[in-house]
């Protein structure tokens, strides 16, 4: 079958989570004889859609026209839906990123082909085509089945290991024949914060809940997060006090966050906070109660003051680092 | 101008997730159900919005894809300060089906704010918004954390990575919602409570919809591994194991 990926892009870079998906969508091609296609919007090197042929793309078509420099939900669905059809795609894919969730359902409906988002891993079956998706904010997976002839996916990070499957990667510059005009949202503004590690983007992320005591409290997280090269989050009391902007909370209400490793530091681990962040391969719990909910879902857990542990698992990295 | 906020009715988030013997069903027993959070957060938003317009927004509408159990949590939705409400007499069960159901019960009543939560609590399908806004065919805009209207135009926030968009958008539009488009969701006050149980509940019947995909059986994660517990003192052998064991430094 024919499988197409929507790839996403920042600052000229495609995004982890897009090579995934088409690793995903080759794994996915050798299992039913078929072939990868993916799709880029906006300007990106030579070099990265290279990448796309490594993970597996035959294909790789770029849509640069200035029209697609922002995402207008109505423009983007027609113009992936008049590429999907052209290319016969029997399967598309998106991540569960704000652009899949914005996109997908809207192609969903358009194109009346059924949609799986959250999608954890390969096909469970083919025929039918059941996916195993995240429900009840990671307590529980649930089997979904996709009865149209074609299908649309969204996928959590790490639904498919990143694996290389050369091919060709032919490029093809396109233009989608797409009115501008059925673009009615406008642009106003764009405010980035430079300099900062993505938090769903970083491999390590670091965490503050209300054991840190105070906002004043996050020279030590700021330290150990700088070292690791790692991000930035907080529990919901933490943002509810204002200690640190919402856009670092982490758990249900927050940011769901699956990095590889995730420093959870005086987070006492209620299932609301567990929710944002069940998906993390591994968990390190430092809390000073050894009976904290957090220790059940940790792989790695220190029963300490924060402030007394900090310092010496900085200092600790610091000797790691050097080595 | 008239807002709809589209509700789900979902276990409270404390829940202890359970399923039926075969695992085909999730366990009711003993659940408190609640308006979802991030629904709950829309409605807030748009009873503030109303309250700020000085007239010109003349009615919040709340609607519910549902059987009748899903009442209470309609009710609660007026106590907090909707005018109306609507109950689409159906079984909600896929995205598709939802956002069709509600489509075909709003669309004669012309709503020029449509208000979504991002995700329900249950389900986390993020999907019904924008399922919505395609069958209506009006815009949509997701990710959204602030939604002003000033001067007759509405300018919202949309989340993007590592920053904020502006953007100005037409009516009628659908926004989806998530953490930061109100402060703290509104619990309703007993005079609310007592207004609620005379505000107009509409029931209307469902639409020959079918849905797109067929739910099968759930599944519990795998159970974790006991928690390796390392000395205080010896933060060396934490990132010892955290090297050598996860091989994720």
């Amino acid at each position: 079958m024919s499988i197409l990926v929507i790839t996403e892009n920042r600052n000229g870079k495609i995004k982890k989570q897009s090579f995934e998906a088409v690793s995903y969508a080759c794994n996915l091609a050798k299992s039913t004889s078929g072939n990868v296609t993916a799709v880029v919007f906006g300007e990106v090197t030579a070099d990265e859609l290279s990448q796309l042929a490594k993970y597996g793309a035959a294909k790789v078509l770029t849509v640069t026209s200035d029209t697609y420099k922002y995402l207008d939900n109505q423009l983007y669905t027609l113009a992936i839906q008049e590429i999907a059809q052209k290319e016969s795609a029997k399967v598309i894919l998106f991540t569960h990123s704000g652009f899949g969730k914005a996109v997908a359902p809207r192609l969903s409906v358009r194109m009346k082909a059924g949609l799986a988002t959250g999608v954890t891993s390969l096909p469970v079956s083919i025929s039918p085509f059941t996916v195993k998706r995240r429900a009840y904010n990671g307590s529980a997976f649930s089997n979904v089945s996709i009865n149209t002839d074609v299908k649309i996916l969204c996928l959590n990070p790490n639904a498919a290991d990143l694996t290389e499957n050369p091919a060709a990667g032919q490029v093809e510059n396109i233009t989608p024949s797409v009115d501008a005009s059925v673009a009615k949202t406008q642009i106003k503004n764009v405010d980035l914060v430079t300099g900062k590690i993505l938090l769903s983007e970083a491999g390590i992320v670091v965490s503050g809940g209300r054991g840190m005591k105070s906002g004043d409290n996050w020279k030590p997280l700021e330290e150990l997060a700088a070292l690791l090269g790692a991000g930035l989050a907080c529990s919901r009391p933490v943002s509810d006090e204002g200690w640190r902007s919402h856009e670092e909370h982490v758990g249900q209400t927050g940011k769901i966050i699956a990095p590889d490793l995730y420093i959870a530091v005086g987070i006492s681990g209620a299932i609301q906070h567990i929710g944002g962040i069940s998906g993390s391969k591994y968990i390190v719990a430092i809390d000073k109660d050894k009976d904290a909910a957090i220790f059940s879902y940790a792989s790695y857990g220190i029963v300490g003051d924060a402030f007394q542990v900090l310092p010496r698992l900085i200092e600790s990295v610091k000797k790691y680092k050097a080595s | 101008m008239k807002i709809l906020v589209c509700i789900g009715h979902v276990p409270d988030t404390t829940t202890k997730v359970k399923f039926s013997s075969n695992m085909t069903a999730f366990d009711e027993t003993g659940v408190q159900w609640v308006i979802n959070p991030w629904d709950e957060l829309a409605l807030t938003r748009a009873i503030e919005l109303k309250e700020q317009s000085g007239g010109k927004i003349t009615q919040v509408t709340v609607v519910n894809v549902g059987k009748a159990a899903t009442e209470p949590t309609i009710r609660k939705a007026l106590a907090i300060g909707a005018d109306d409400a609507i109950r689409v007499d159906a079984d909600p069960a896929d995205s598709y089906v939802i956002a069709g159901q509600i489509a075909q019960a709003v669309k004669a009543d012309h709503f020029d704010i449509i208000f979504c939560g991002i995700e329900t609590s249950d389900y986390n399908g993020s999907a019904v918004g924008a399922m919505l806004s395609e069958f209506l065919e009006i815009p949509s805009v997701s990710a959204v954390s602030s939604f002003e209207i000033a001067n007759d135009e509405i300018v919202l926030k949309r989340d993007i990575d590592g920053g904020k968009e502006t953007l100005s958008v037409p009516t009628p539009v659908l926004v989806v919602v998530q953490k930061g488009i109100c402060i703290n969701p509104r619990i309703p006050a007993m005079r609310g409570i007592m207004m609620a149980r005379t505000k107009p509940l509409k029931v209307v019947p469902a639409a020959p919809i079918e849905p797109l995909v067929s739910m099968g059986a759930f599944e519990l994660p795998p159970a974790r591994t006991a928690c390796k517990m390392v000395d205080a003192e010896d933060t060396d052998k934490l990132i010892d194991l955290l090297r050598n064991e996860a091989k994720v430094l």
